[in-house]
C-alpha cells in the first residue's frame, strides 16, 4: 500500500491536467459544452479521490498509534519528501475528499464565469489540503499549508460577492502574517534539532524557554487559521464574500488546519509551553464561545451569522485540545469533523436560497416552509446539529470537550456550557425568521423547493450527521490509539 | 606562478575580452549583421561560462586574480544570464528597427567586468571590475539615445555611480594605507588580530560603495529612476547579473579580507539589510509603475540576500548564492513579460495597463502571477526557497532579530504583489493587447516553469554547488 498517500494527494492534479487538455483540444468548441465536460471531469476526479481515501481509511489499522502508509524520499538540504497518516490525520483526509465532490456539485449552476479556472482552483486546493494532513516533514507541511492561500485567494477574489477584493486581501494577509512567524519557528527548529522530520521532532525535547517562543509562533499561525478570538475578523468577511463552495471549503476544511496544527505540533512538540499557556487558550476559547455567539445573534446576513457560529464552535475545539486529556482531545477531533460536515451543510443551505434570490439578508426571507417544505426539513436538521442536539454529531463533540475541560478547569467548562444555550438562541432565531412565519415578501412567491441535484448534495451530509450522532464509535475507535498515545506522551512530558 | 599558468587561470575573461574586440571589429565592417553579432556574443558568453567551470583553481597575477569555486559559480550564473539578456535584447532591438550592433558587445564587456569582480583578489582588480561593468551599464541604460527617459536614466546612473566609485576608492585607499596591502589575504592577516579604526573606516566606505552597486538601501536612490527610464530588456540585465557579481564580491571582501573583523561588519550588513527590506516593502506600496515596483522589490530582495550574508559563515554565503540565482530567474522572467506585453505598440508599464490581463493573455498572466507569488515568498515557488535558505542561515548564526523582522516585513511587501495579481485577475479587461513576441514569451514561460516546478529538482543540484562554492571562501 505504499504510495497510496501520494496518489490520494496528487490525484486531483490529474483532473487539472485533464481539464487543461480538454481546453486545449476543444478551443473552438462550444463554450457551454466545454464547461460541462470540465465539470464532469472535476466531479469524476474528486469522486475517485474520495474512493482512494475510503480505501485508505479502510486499510488503516486503528490499533497502531504511529504513522502508517509512510513513504520517504530524501530531497535536498537535508529535507525529505515524507508522507504518512495516523489516527489524527486520516479522518481529515477523508473529510476533505468527502466535501470536495459536494463543492463541485454545489457550484454546478451557480458559477457562471470562468468555470474552468474555478474547477482547477478547487482541484489544486484539494491536493494542497490533503497534503497538509499527510505531510511528515515540517517544510513539506509548510509548503502545503501556505500553498493553499493561492487558490483560496483567487476563489474569493474572482468568484466572490461585492466586497470580494477586500475580503481576499484580508484573508491572505492575515494568514500570511501568522504563517511567517511559524516559518521563523520552523527554521529555528530545523537548525536546532538538525532534522525536519515531524516524528523525530516529536521525540526531540526543546528547552522549556525556547518552547515558549516556538509555541507562540505556531500559535500565531494556527490561531489565525482556526480562527480564535480576537484574530477571527477575517473569517466573516471571507465567508460572506466567498462563493458557496468556497465557504464550504473554508469552514469545512481550512479551519480544521488550525486545530490539526495544535494537535500535531503544539501539544507533542512543546508540551511545557502548552501547559504554561493553557489558561490563555481557555480564556480566549471562552471569550470566543460567548462573545462570538452574541455577535452571531445580531447579524443580518445569514452567512455572517454562520461564520460567527463557526468561530464559537472552534472555541470548543481549542478548549478541548488544551484540556490535555483523552476526552478533551477526542472531543476536539470529533467536534472538528462534525463541524466540517454541519457547517459545510449550513453554507450549502444558504447557497440554495442565495442561488434563487441572490441575497443573504435574513429580513428578506420568511415563511419559506410554505414553498419549500423539504428545504425546511433539511435546514432544520443541520440547525439542530449546529445547536448540538443529542442524536446529531454536534452533540458528541460538545459533550466530550466539555467533559474533558471539566477535568482541567471547572470554570472554563461552566462558562463554555453557556455557549450551548447561546448557540440555540441564535440558530433557532435564524431558523424561525427564515423558514417560519408568514411569507410577506412577494418576491419569494415563486421560489422552488430542492431540485434533485441539491437532494444529491444534502443526502450524504444528512446521513453523515445522523450516523456520527448515534454511532460515535465509528470515529472514536479510529482516533483512539493515536489520541491516547498523544495524551500519554503529553502527560508524561509535563509530569501530570 | 609563471605567465602561462596565470593566463590559463584567467582564460574565461581573456576569451571574453578577445571575443568582444573581434565582434567590435566585425560590427564595424558589417554594421547590418546584428543578429550574427548577437549570436556570436551569446556563444562567447556560454563558452566563457564553460571555461570557468572546467578551468583550474588558483591565484594569479600576484594574487590579483583568483579562480575558485565561488568565482566559477558566480561566472556560470553571470554569463548565463548575460547570454539570456543578449537574446532578449537583440530581438527587442530588431523589433524597434533601430538596432545598433554595439548592444551585444556592451553586454559582453559588462559581463567581462563582472567576471573580474567575481575573481577579484585585491583592491585594484576589484575596482577595475566594477568600473568596467559600470561603464558598459551606463551606456546600456542610455541606449535609446533618442528617448529622453532613457538618456535621463543613463545620466542619473552615471552621476550616482561615479559618486559611489569615489566612496569606494576612498575606502580602498584608507584600507591600503592602514593595512599596508591591496591583497585581500594580506589585509586579512593584518586585521586578524583586531582592526584599527582606519581600516574599519575604509571598510565602511567600501561597503557603502558596493551597496550602491547592489542597490541596498539607503544607497538605492538611483534604482527606481534607472529601472523606469531604461529600456525594459536592458533593465532585465541591470537588475540581475551586476547584483550577483557585486554580492559575490562583497562576500569575498568581507569573508576573505575581513574575516577577523566579522563582528564589526556584521552590524553594518544587518543594518543595510533591515533598511533595504523595510524600504523595499513600504516604498513599493505606493508605486503605479511596474518597473519602479520591480525596483523596490529588488531593493527588498537584496535585503534578504544581505540577511543571508550577515550570518558571516559558510552557510550564510551558501544561502546568499542560492538566493541570488533563484531571484535572478524570477526577475528576468517578470521583465520578459513586460517586454512581451504591448498595447498598440506602446509598452504596458503601469498597473492600469495590466487590468484584466488574464482575459486577454491568460498564459502571460499566469506566468506573472506565478512570479509575483514567487517574489512574495509563497511556497512552493522558488522565491520561498530563496528565503528558506537565507533565513535558515541567519537563524543558525543567531541573527534571529533580523530574520524575524525580514519575515514580518515580507508580509508588507506581499500587499503589492497581491495587488498585481488582483489587477490581472479581478479587474475588468483594459482592451486588446498586441501579439506577444515569441522570444520574450519563451523566456517568461521558462522562468515561470523554473520557479515551479523545476526548482524542486534544480535545488538538488544548486544546493551542493553553492555549498562547494561557499567552501572556497572561508574556513568557518
Amino acid at each position: 500500500m505504499t504510495g497510496i498517500l501520494s496518489l490520494t494527494t496528487f490525484f486531483p492534479l490529474i483532473g487539472v491536467v485533464a481539464i487543461l487538455v480538454l481546453h486545449a483540444l476543444g478551443g473552438k468548441a462550444d463554450q457551454a459544452k466545454l464547461e460541462n465536460g470540465a465539470k464532469w471531469i472535476a466531479l469524476a476526479t474528486t469522486l475517485a479521490t474520495l474512493a482512494l481515501s475510503i480505501l485508505l481509511t479502510a486499510r488503516f489499522d486503528p490499533l497502531n498509534p504511529g504513522f502508517q502508509f509512510v513513504e520517504t524520499v530524501t530531497w535536498f538540504a537535508g529535507l525529505r519528501y515524507s508522507m504518512g497518516v495516523d489516527g489524527i490525520s486520516v479522518l481529515f483526509v477523508l473529510l476533505t475528499a468527502f466535501l470536495l465532490p459536494l463543492c463541485i456539485l454545489a457550484s454546478w449552476k451557480s458559477i457562471e464565469k470562468r468555470v474552468l479556472e474555478y474547477l482547477i482552483a478547487f482541484l489544486i486546493l484539494e491536493t494542497l489540503v490533503i497534503g497538509v494532513f499527510c505531510a511528515l516533514d515540517l517544510i513539506l507541511f509548510y509548503i502545503f499549508f501556505e500553498g493553499g492561500l493561492l487558490p483560496m485567494f483567487l476563489i474569493i477574489g474572482i468568484w466572490g460577492g461585492q466586497r470580494r477584493v477586500y475580503a481576499a486581501f484580508k484573508f491572505f494577509l492575515y494568514t500570511l502574517l501568522g504563517s511567517v512567524l511559524m516559518l521563523a519557528a520552523i527554521l529555528w527548529m530545523i537548525t536546532t534539532a538538525h532534522t525536519s522530520s515531524i516524528p523525530e521532532l516529536m521525540a526531540y525535547k526543546f528547552a522549556p524557554g525556547a518552547q515558549i517562543w516556538l509555541w507562540l509562533a505556531f500559535f500565531a499561525s494556527f490561531a489565525v487559521k482556526m480562527p480564535m478570538w480576537p484574530v477571527h475578523t477575517w473569517l466573516p468577511d471571507a465567508h460572506v464574500e466567498a462563493p458557496t463552495a468556497g465557504s464550504v471549503i473554508l469552514a469545512g476544511i481550512l479551519l480544521k488546519l488550525g486545530g490539526y496544527g495544535f494537535l500535531r505540533f503544539c501539544l507533542p512538540m512543546f508540551p511545557d509551553a502548552s501547559l504554561y499557556f493553557t489558561p490563555l487558550v481557555f480564556t480566549l476559547s471562552v471569550v470566543a464561545i460567548i462573545y462570538t455567539s452574541l455577535v452571531a445573534f445580531r447579524q443580518v446576513d445569514i452567512k455572517k451569522l454562520i461564520a460567527y457560529s463557526s468561530v464559537a464552535h472552534m472555541g470548543f475545539v481549542t478548549m478541548g485540545i488544551f484540556a490535555g486529556n483523552a476526552q478533551g482531545v477526542q472531543g476536539a477531533m470529533y467536534q472538528m469533523l462534525s463541524h466540517g460536515v454541519i457547517s459545510g451543510a449550513l453554507f450549502l443551505c444558504v447557497g440554495v436560497v442565495y442561488d434563487r434570490m441572490h441575497t443573504r439578508e435574513i429580513a428578506f426571507y420568511g415563511g419559506l416552509v410554505n414553498r419549500m417544505p423539504w428545504y425546511a426539513a433539511v435546514f432544520m436538521l443541520f440547525t439542530m446539529g449546529n445547536v448540538g442536539l443529542p442524536g446529531t454529531s454536534g452533540f458528541v463533540g460538545e459533550i466530550l470537550t466539555m467533559t474533558g475541560t471539566y477535568g482541567a478547569s471547572t470554570w472554563t467548562a461552566l462558562l463554555s456550557a453557556t455557549g450551548v444555550i447561546l448557540s440555540a438562541v441564535y440558530a433557532l432565531t435564524l431558523y424561525r425568521r427564515v423558514v417560519f412565519g408568514e411569507m410577506t415578501n412577494p418576491k419569494l412567491m415563486g421560489i422552488t423547493d430542492l431540485e434533485s441535484r441539491e437532494v444529491l448534495i444534502f443526502a450524504p451530509l444528512i446521513v453523515g450527521t445522523l450516523i456520527l450522532g448515534v454511532q460515535p464509535g465509528l470515529i472514536l475507535n479510529l482516533t483512539q490509539a493515536s489520541v491516547d498515545h498523544l495524551v500519554t506522551a503529553y502527560r508524561a512530558a509535563v509530569g501530570g | 606562478m609563471n605567465l602561462t599558468g596565470a593566463l590559463q587561470l584567467a582564460l574565461p575573461e581573456e576569451f571574453l575580452a578577445v571575443a568582444a574586440i573581434l565582434l567590435l571589429v566585425i560590427g564595424a565592417f558589417r554594421p547590418k549583421n546584428n543578429s550574427g553579432i548577437s549570436l556570436g556574443a551569446g556563444f562567447a558568453l556560454i563558452v566563457a561560462a564553460a571555461l570557468a567551470v572546467v578551468g583550474p583553481n588558483g591565484a594569479a597575477f600576484a594574487g590579483a586574480y583568483i579562480a575558485d569555486g565561488i568565482a566559477a559559480y558566480a561566472k556560470v550564473a553571470i554569463y548565463g544570464v548575460s547570454a539570456l539578456c543578449v537574446l532578449l535584447g537583440d530581438r527587442w532591438l530588431s523589433r524597434l528597427e533601430s538596432a545598433q550592433f554595439e548592444f551585444p558587445i556592451l553586454i559582453v564587456l559588462a559581463a567581462l567586468g563582472m567576471g573580474m569582480m567575481a575573481s577579484a583578489g585585491d583592491l585594484i582588480s576589484l575596482y577595475i571590475g566594477i568600473e568596467l561593468h559600470s561603464l558598459a551599464l551606463y551606456v546600456l541604460a542610455a541606449f535609446r539615445r533618442d528617448d529622453a527617459r532613457s538618456s535621463e536614466a543613463g545620466l542619473k546612473y552615471f552621476v550616482l555611480g561615479a559618486l559611489s566609485s569615489g566612496l569606494l576608492l576612498y575606502g580602498a585607499s584608507l584600507i591600503y594605507g592602514f593595512a599596508g596591502s591591496m591583497r585581500f589575504d594580506v589585509i586579512a592577516q593584518a586585521s586578524a588580530s583586531g582592526t584599527t579604526t582606519g581600516v574599519l573606516f575604509g571598510l565602511v566606505f567600501l561597503i557603502a560603495g558596493l551597496a550602491f552597486k547592489i542597490s541596498a538601501a539607503p544607497f538605492h536612490m538611483w534604482t527606481p529612476d534607472v529601472y523606469e527610464g531604461a529600456p525594459t530588456a536592458i533593465v532585465a540585465f541591470i537588475a540581475t547579473a551586476p547584483k550577483m557579481a557585486a554580492m559575490v564580491l562583497l562576500a569575498r571582501v568581507l569573508m576573505n579580507g575581513f574575516g577577523g573583523a566579522s563582528e564589526q561588519w556584521r552590524q553594518v550588513i544587518v543594518v543595510l539589510a533591515f533598511i533595504s527590506v523595510m524600504w523595499g516593502a513600504f516604498a513599493g506600496l505606493r508605486q503605479q509603475n511596474l518597473k519602479r515596483l520591480i525596483a523596490y522589490s529588488s531593493i527588498a530582495s537584496i535585503g534578504y540576500a544581505l540577511i543571508g550574508l550577515s550570518a558571516a559563515d559558510r552557510q550564510g554565503v551558501q544561502s546568499m548564492l542560492v538566493f541570488m540565482v533563484l531571484y535572478m530567474v524570477d526577475v528576468i522572467g517578470f521583465l520578459a513579460c513586460l517586454v512581451a506585453l504591448q498595447r498598440a505598440g506602446r509598452p504596458m508599464e503601469t498597473f492600469a495597463d495590466l487590468s484584466g490581463l488574464v482575459r486577454e493573455r491568460p498564459g502571460l498572466a499566469v506566468v506573472m502571477t506565478a512570479l509575483s507569488f514567487s517574489f512574495l515568498g509563497l511556497p512552493p515557488f522558488s522565491g520561498f526557497w530563496g528565503k528558506f535558505y537565507v533565513f535558515k542561515a541567519a537563524l543558525n548564526a543567531g541573527e534571529w532579530p533580523i530574520a524575524v523582522a525580514g519575515l514580518v516585513l515580507s508580509v508588507v511587501a506581499a500587499f503589492y504583489y497581491l495587488r498585481l495579481v488582483k489587477t490581472m485577475w479581478f479587474d475588468p479587461p483594459a482592451g486588446a493587447v498586441d501579439v506577444a513576441p515569441l522570444d520574450a514569451k519563451a523566456v517568461a514561460y521558462a522562468a515561470a516553469l523554473f520557479s515551479f516546478p523545476v526548482v524542486l529538482i534544480a535545488l538538488a543540484f544548486l544546493d551542493p554547488a553553492a555549498t562547494l562554492a561557499a567552501a572556497s571562501l572561508g574556513t568557518r
